[in-house]
């Protein structure tokens, strides 16, 4: 990697993944600028979790549950495919997976950039808090459920119940939507919207690959913030 | 119909059980609003209950300590199984989790000043940690909730344990509920949320679904605190042999337990009255999980849910608890429910902001307006002045003070050099439900109802 000046790498065939978040846990400036390579990952759970530093981490295969778990300031590259809540809670950051990403995929992250390069499974982005997810290929059923803040551009189709119970996330889709979800509605594309598109496809390394005019815009119609009881909302 | 003046008055006019007072007005009320009711507190209902027990006091086959001089130790440790700093309290009395939101700053504030000087342990909510409740607060119990509003890593690190909470009491299987006027702009902006809507936070947790990933996701907390702080598992209680055994199952230091007479800030109350098991059953059902495991004395347990007097703390640890929980009697002991509140030590009466709301002191259940009369649970800037942290934490270390006072003088007069060593045989039931709730004998007799000879 260029500008990197230092490479560790646990190869976890011969040592544990206490070894490794420990020794990722160290200091800011004692990592600011390393890369840490985890080799033979083998699917581990919780792979690089609770971050809080400027270190590249490279995972060379696939991750188990929870990588990147609650990421601040850290680059997380998963050349596989990662196990369930890749990025859960991520306050900033990066974290790119090269493959596939299971279910609650950047559930409630606050902030920084989650790039799936596949598909994702159910519930990507639910209750998403202020992050950024770009999802080259198709989302799972009841993503983005009640996600609050941030955006999401998903450049493949999404499943069931897309963006129910949403707040001010906002969703830009450019395949096919099986279904909304309550109170989910799909809106005209500005041209701010388009330039987002554009930004977040750009930021994940997608930028010619997809027509940022090309996406659907869906946000909260905010018929569930207040209580209505002729709306027959079921709470 | 004979409506002659001869015909017996009280069948003209008998009242229905069925149908009483209280189910008319609910069926008028929903006839009127096509909503359900929401309330603050817990339920209302007569439980059995630890008033329901007795102790046995020491005689002549056992022999008691002297209630002034002799110690009795109250210290109590949590979290020892894998965490690296256990937390060690002096009492075995914590302050049950209650969000800021619920709560105004003032008040988290206040029960952190308080439980410090007591050496015991306050509790987060949902909603996240606030600045005051945390540099008020020597131990600070930081919990991990379905919504995960304001969960931060940062915070994950400055906690002294992580609760995830499954489930609370009052309402096992629902979400909680933040009704508009309570959402201001310093609680929107720490959940994330638009100003003054009415916030429904999940009941699912949103990156694990089941037991096998609570392990998981356990394990990626004590990853992300290398380790050292203990990890609670909060469950409401309802199917509690088995959740208790799945929580230890899933590597949880403590196991929280709060039964249906927990609090709540705000729920509907068909959930609050018809959903979840008494404290007294649920314990009873923790302590056969933990033992079945050989788990006990490994996983401590705490229990809330309707915790008022020491004698109540003293019975739920004879019966196996390693400490207690409270919520509500520790708002009440701020002030919650009384019919005035303290401003530079003189008393205002407050009966009128009651009656504004149609409600009264002694049966106030109105924490969900926001407009809480004494000041505890609102986000209103002018309300919340009503109860400062100075003089909350002043009655608030009373009553904990009392509390213990009470608890030790009960486990002195058992024999007991150390309130842990309180035992299901210092204990004895009233009724037939408590005993066979409880699994205690009724008093006078050997007899436990559904154990024993068929």
């Amino acid at each position: 990697m260029e500008g990197v000046i230092d490479v560790t790498t646990f190869d976890l065939a011969t040592q544990t993944v206490r070894e490794l978040n420990q020794f990722l846990h160290r200091p800011a400036a004692e990592l600011e600028g390393r890369e840490v390579v985890v080799a033979t990952p083998n699917g581990a759970h919780n792979l690089a979790v609770g971050l809080n530093a400027p270190v590249q981490v490279t995972v060379q295969g696939h991750a188990g549950y929870y990588a990147a778990g609650m990421n601040q300031l850290a680059t997380v590259v998963i050349e596989g495919s990662a196990g369930t809540g890749v990025a859960e809670n991520m306050m900033s950051g990066r974290v790119h997976v090269k493959g596939f990403a299971s279910n609650a995929a950047g559930a409630t992250a606050h902030g920084g950039l989650l790039v799936i390069e596949g598909d994702a499974g159910l519930r990507c982005g639910i209750s998403l808090k202020g992050g950024d997810i770009v999802v080259g290929g198709s989302v799972g059923s009841f993503s983005a459920f009640m996600a609050q803040a941030g955006r999401m551009v998903i450049c493949g189709n999404a499943g069931d119940a897309l963006g129910d119970s949403l707040y001010e996330a906002v969703l830009y889709v450019k395949g096919d939507i099986k279904s909304l979800g309550a109170d989910a509605q799909i809106e005209p594309m500005t041209p701010a919207d388009i330039a987002t598109v554009a930004e977040l496809l750009s930021a994940a390394g997608l930028k010619t690959a997809h027509d940022p005019a090309a996406f659907k815009r869906i946000a909260s119609a905010r018929t569930l913030y207040h209580w209505n009881a002729d709306a027959d909302q079921d709470y | 119909m004979d409506h002659s003046p001869s015909f017996p008055k009280r069948i003209q006019t008998e009242e229905s059980a069925t149908f009483d007072r209280t189910a008319l007005d609910y069926i008028h009320n929903a006839a009127a609003h096509g909503l359900y009711e929401i309330r603050g507190l817990g339920a209302k209902r007569k439980l059995p209950h630890f008033d329901d027990l007795v102790f046995l006091g020491a005689s002549l086959s056992r022999y008691p300590l002297e209630g002034y001089r002799e110690k009795c130790l109250t210290k109590t440790v949590l979290g020892t199984r894998y965490a690296t700093r256990p937390i060690t309290l002096d009492i075995p009395i914590t302050i049950a989790g209650m969000s800021f939101g619920a709560l105004s700053a003032n008040v988290k504030e206040a029960l952190g000043l308080a439980a410090t000087a007591m050496g015991t342990s306050t509790t987060t909510g949902d909603g996240g940690m606030t600045s005051e409740e945390r540099n008020s607060s020597k131990t600070l119990v930081y919990q991990c909730l379905p919504s995960r509003y304001g969960f931060r890593p940062d915070d994950v690190r400055r906690a002294d344990a992580i609760e995830i909470v499954i489930g609370q009491g009052a309402k096992p299987g629902g979400g909680g509920m933040l009704l508009g006027q309570k959402v201001n702009p310093r609680v929107a902006a720490m959940r994330t949320l638009p100003q003054g809507i009415d916030q429904r936070s999940a009941s699912r947790h949103p990156d694990w679904t089941g037991p096998d990933d609570l392990v998981i996701k356990i394990h990626e907390l004590r990853e992300i605190t290398d380790w050292k702080t203990p990890i609670y598992v909060k469950i409401g209680a309802t199917r509690v042999f088995n959740d208790v055994k799945l929580a230890v199952h899933a590597g949880a230091d403590v196991v929280v337990l709060d039964g249906m007479q927990g609090g709540t800030a705000a729920t509907q109350t068909c959930f609050i009255e018809n959903v979840g098991i008494p404290t007294l059953a649920a314990l009873r059902q923790a302590v056969d999980a933990l033992e079945d495991l050989n788990m006990k004395g490994q996983v401590q347990l705490i229990v809330s849910g309707g915790i008022r007097t020491g004698a109540d703390v003293a019975k739920a640890l004879a019966m196996g608890a390693d400490a207690v929980s409270i919520g509500q009697g520790v708002l009440m002991a701020l002030g919650c429910n009384h019919e005035s509140y303290e401003q530079n030590g003189q008393r205002i009466d407050a009966t009128a902001d009651y009656a504004a709301l149609g409600a009264r002191p002694g049966s106030c259940h109105h924490c969900h307006t926001g407009r809480c009369p004494v000041g505890i649970t609102t986000q209103d800037a002018v309300l919340e002045q009503r109860l400062q942290p100075a003089s909350g934490a002043r009655h608030l270390k009373n009553y904990l003070k009392t509390l213990t006072m009470e608890l030790t003088t009960i486990a002195r007069a058992c024999g007991k050099q150390n309130v842990h060593h309180l035992e299901p045989e210092d204990l004895v039931a009233l009724t037939v439900e408590a005993a066979a709730m409880a699994r205690l004998p009724l008093a006078g007799t050997n007899w436990i109802p559904g154990v024993g000879a068929i």
